[in-house]
């Protein structure tokens, strides 16, 4: 029984205008495998999925559910075939209940065409209860975090009795507890025979969890290896083409005058007392996990919050920065965590969403000139390796990685002198990573003060000179890069105050 | 918590009204009737029906992140069509049974017509506002086939007891539009397809991807919208019994007025078919208070428009506050 694949996709093609998507590419999932997906940015994964989960419908090639010759006609169609899809981008109703987005598309009836309210509800709970989520299913998406939601999509592959289920990057916007949690539902999935494809570009979560690893590179597929018999390395060399280049170790830039302090700055219960400076030149780390108030400081200086209490000095000097215009005024730039809600406008082309914070300096005469425009776009889509088939394509049909690398660019582009980016490489494949990792590393060598916001332990250790861990709002510790380590580090968002040790 | 707050804006409004029109009612009203009279506020509900139970429908369809601008043009091409059918040769002999036919003809009339809305708006994906400005124009342009700049009357006494009928006082249209609203209520929170209209108007992409088959979903609506528009006609024209081929114009806006003002979202995903019912009572008080005090129509609907504007920036304002505030 077991050597009929779950699923079977065979030369799969689809075009987009102006893109190749898949290029043919075949992939099969057996039962009870956990079966990873590789690729970089663009590389048709997503499109991949969206065949399978009824979303696009192929050029070419074939589907087989158990062997048995399948067509996707709509997302309805691969639910009832037994296919769930946990999207990469949120797919939810904000004013709608947890219970109501776990179950939409199917909610429990009664006669009449009644919502059976207490089924929805008792089956939610117990979904949300096996996923460790302390929140009611009665309360509205809207008002959850990202995690939250996150976990809400999550939930989805837990109602039906699926044969296969996808999750296109479920742990972008996930901390390392809920990461555990996920894990136990796939090894359920994968003892209870379910196929499952998981799409991540953390490599340390890949080994963790799959079975079999498949690349895809430029919309073909490159080859599957077994995940015990395999390493990062090679994985890579599969992805990308070569090794990984070997990112420059950290050269501590020369330190100039300090470019932003803060001194005991709160906002309501969300961080309270909060102090530190940035240097010129210098990259601040900063580490906690999800909810420990560090977006809200990035917001609060960027101006989209007002704080309770404290000062905010730029060069020395104190100011009051009541919003984005005034901070963007006073050189500070955002690069926000959720770049879909607040970093986006979807349905404008690459090139004026680029260029959108400067769109006012960029004119001749009384119109915008596009030349300026298309300049700047260029000079980021060769630096950050966009993939785009050009700028005037629609941010909403770019890829996952590539829509974060255009919100990277945007404020990039602003040459600011204090630069924050918040998860900068969320959803980002290893290697633009490292590119953007030695882009934040040249900004501080060029005199940029830069906050990095990230929940990667990797990521903050690799850019910064500092590293300030916070916990529930405040700040526990900073370190220097010399002697900051993970086990310290993990202790300090934990909330464990350890003194200096000499 | 939220959504009570949400309604209960507009109620605290309805209060406030009322308040202002007794108070204001004592010194500048020319009748010594009071304005809380309980003839004047039956008198209120019935003058609301025909608007409000259109608002009902409309409640719907934008709740479905559409709107539908024909639905005046709908309410008087089914008074028509209910008026002058009931005069066809071929229901002759039928005597008072013909009644009936009218009425269900009628509201066949106005489902067919919102199917029409529909099926254009799901098939070509034509944004719901375009396709029903141009039906709006089309409809209305049927009207005028009918019989010219002319009016069709048929007054059948029958029919205007039955439309005049009440039930302790409660006249036939207040009873309509109240049982409309208890329906179309349990209707959007109770079952699935209510829900599922929810879904779409909030995120479309994920109503798709959900499996929700959205297109059908529209088009029950809008086949709502048009039945309601037509049961609002068959109302009112069976009372009155003559039609104005201009009857209706601009009843696509007072509805909206009145479903916006209720906190429905144009954006679609979130409203309440109460909070609605609300609106609806709000402009009519609105009017007949302001009629009260001795304001013409002009300076009605001056206020309307100005109060219409406060309202939301009022509830835009309390529904921020609950949410976690974030500086725009
Ligand atoms: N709806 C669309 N219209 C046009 N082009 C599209 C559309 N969807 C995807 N593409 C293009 O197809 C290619 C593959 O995209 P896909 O989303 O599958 O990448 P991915 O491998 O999932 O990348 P990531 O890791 O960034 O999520 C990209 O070049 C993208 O721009
Ligand atoms: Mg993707």
């Amino acid at each position: 029984m077991t050597d009929i694949p779950a699923l079977r996709l065979q030369d799969i093609v689809k075009t987009f205008p102006g893109v190749r998507a898949l290029d043919g590419v075949s992939f099969q999932v057996m039962p009870g495998e956990v079966h990873a997906l590789l690729g970089e940015n663009g590389a048709g994964k997503s499109t991949l999925m969206k065949v399978l989960g009824g979303i696009h419908q192929p050029d070419e090639g074939k589907i087989f559910i158990a062997e048995q010759p399948a067509i996707m006609k709509s997302p309805l169609d691969a639910k009832s075939k037994g296919v769930v899809f946990i999207h990469q981008e949120l797919s939810l109703a904000d004013e709608l209940s947890a219970a109501e987005n776990i179950y939409l598309g199917e909610l429990p009836r009664k006669s009449f065409g009644r919502v059976d309210w207490k089924t929805l509800y008792e089956k939610s709970d117990a979904i949300l209860a096996r996923l460790k989520c302390s929140f009611d299913s009665r309360k509205l998406v809207g008002d959850l975090s990202i995690a939250n939601k996150q976990m809400v999509e999550i939930a989805r592959a837990l109602t039906v009795d699926a044969k296969a289920v996808i999750f296109d990057e479920p742990t972008a916007s996930l901390t390392d507890a809920e990461k555990v949690v996920l894990f136990d539902v796939i090894n359920d999935l994968r003892s209870d025979g379910v196929g499952v494809v998981y799409i991540s570009h953390r490599m340390d979560e890949i080994f963790t969890i799959s079975d079999k690893i498949s690349v895809l590179r430029d919309g073909s597929y490159r080859g599957s290896l077994v995940t015990a018999d395999t390493d990062e390395d090679e994985v890579t060399k599969l992805m990308i083409g070569r090794s990984l280049d070997s990112e420059n170790p950290i050269v501590p830039a020369k330190k100039g005058p300090i470019a932003l302090e803060v001194q005991g700055l709160s906002c309501g219960d969300l961080f309270q007392n909060v102090s530190f400076k940035v240097h010129e030149g210098e990259v601040v780390g900063f580490y906690g996990l999800v909810g420990a108030g560090r977006t809200e400081i990035a917001e609060t200086l960027f101006g989209l919050r007002a704080p309770s209490a404290g000062k905010i000095l730029l060069e020395g000097k104190e100011v009051k920065i009541a919003s984005p215009i005034e901070a963007i005024g006073h050189g500070i730039s955002l690069v926000p965590e959720d770049r879909k809600g607040q970093g986006l406008v979807l349905g404008m082309n690459c090139k004026d969403n680029m260029t959108l914070p400067q769109i006012s300096d960029l004119t001749a005469g009384p119109f915008v000139s596009d030349g300026a425009e298309v300049a700047i776009f260029d000079q980021y889509r060769d630096r950050l390796q966009i993939k785009t088939p050009g700028w005037r394509q629609k941010v909403g049909n770019l890829s996952g990685g590539n829509q974060q690398k255009i919100v990277i660019g945007k404020w990039l582009s602003m040459a600011p002198k204090v630069l924050i980016v918040d998860e900068p490489t969320r959803g980002i494949d290893v290697g633009s990573k490292a590119e953007i990792h030695n882009l934040i590393r040249d900004l501080a060598s060029q005199g940029y003060a830069v906050i990095v916001i990230s929940s990667e332990m990797p990521e903050v250790l690799r850019v910064s000179d500092r590293v300030v861990a916070m916990f529930h709002g405040e700040i526990i510790r900073e370190f220097t890069s010399d002697e900051v380590n993970e086990d310290n580090l993990v202790q300090a968002i934990s909330g464990i105050r350890t003194t200096k040790v000499a | 918590m939220k959504p009570y707050l949400k309604q209960s804006a507009i109620w605290g409004f309805v209060v406030l009204e009322l308040i202002f029109f007794s108070v204001a009612g004592e010194f500048l009203s020319l009748s010594d009737k009071a304005f809380m009279d309980l003839d004047n506020m039956l008198l209120l509900f019935k003058q609301s029906a025909p608007i409000g139970i259109i608002a009902l429908g409309m409640t719907v369809v934008m709740i479905n992140g559409n709107i539908d601008l024909s639905v005046g043009a709908i309410f008087a091409l089914c008074a028509i069509i209910m008026l002058d059918s009931m005069k066809w040769p071929i229901f002759a002999g039928l005597g008072d049974w013909v009644i009936l036919v009218g009425w269900l003809l009628a509201l066949l009339s106005g489902m067919v017509l919102g199917l029409i809305n529909g099926l254009i708006v799901w098939k070509t994906g034509v944004d719901a506002f375009i396709v029903t400005l141009g039906s709006m124009l089309g409809y209305r342009g049927l009207v005028f086939m009918y019989n010219g700049e002319n009016p069709t009357s048929n007054l059948n006494w029958t029919m205007v007891d039955i439309a005049e009928a009440d039930i302790l006082g409660i006249e036939t249209p207040t009873i309509v539009f109240v049982i409309c609203t208890i329906l179309v209520w349990l209707l959007m929170t109770r079952t699935v397809h209510g829900r599922n209209a929810y879904a779409i108007g909030d995120n479309r992409e994920a109503a798709v991807n959900a499996g929700i088959r959205v297109g059908p979903h529209m088009v029950w609506n809008f086949v709502l919208i048009g039945f309601l528009a037509a049961l609002s006609a068959v109302v009112f024209y069976s009372a009155s019994g003559s039609v104005n081929p201009n009857d209706g114009t601009l009843y696509e806006l007072w509805v909206i007025t009145a479903v916006v003002l209720g906190g429905t979202k144009l954006t679609g995903g979130s409203g309440s078919v109460i909070a609605t019912f609300g609106g609806v009572i709000a402009i009519q008080l609105l009017r007949k208070g302001l009629g009260h005090i001795g304001a013409d129509t002009a300076m009605v609907n001056l206020v309307i428009g100005l109060i219409l504007i406060a309202v939301l920036f009022l509830d835009r304002q309390l529904n921020r506050k609950g949410k976690e505030e974030l500086r725009t």
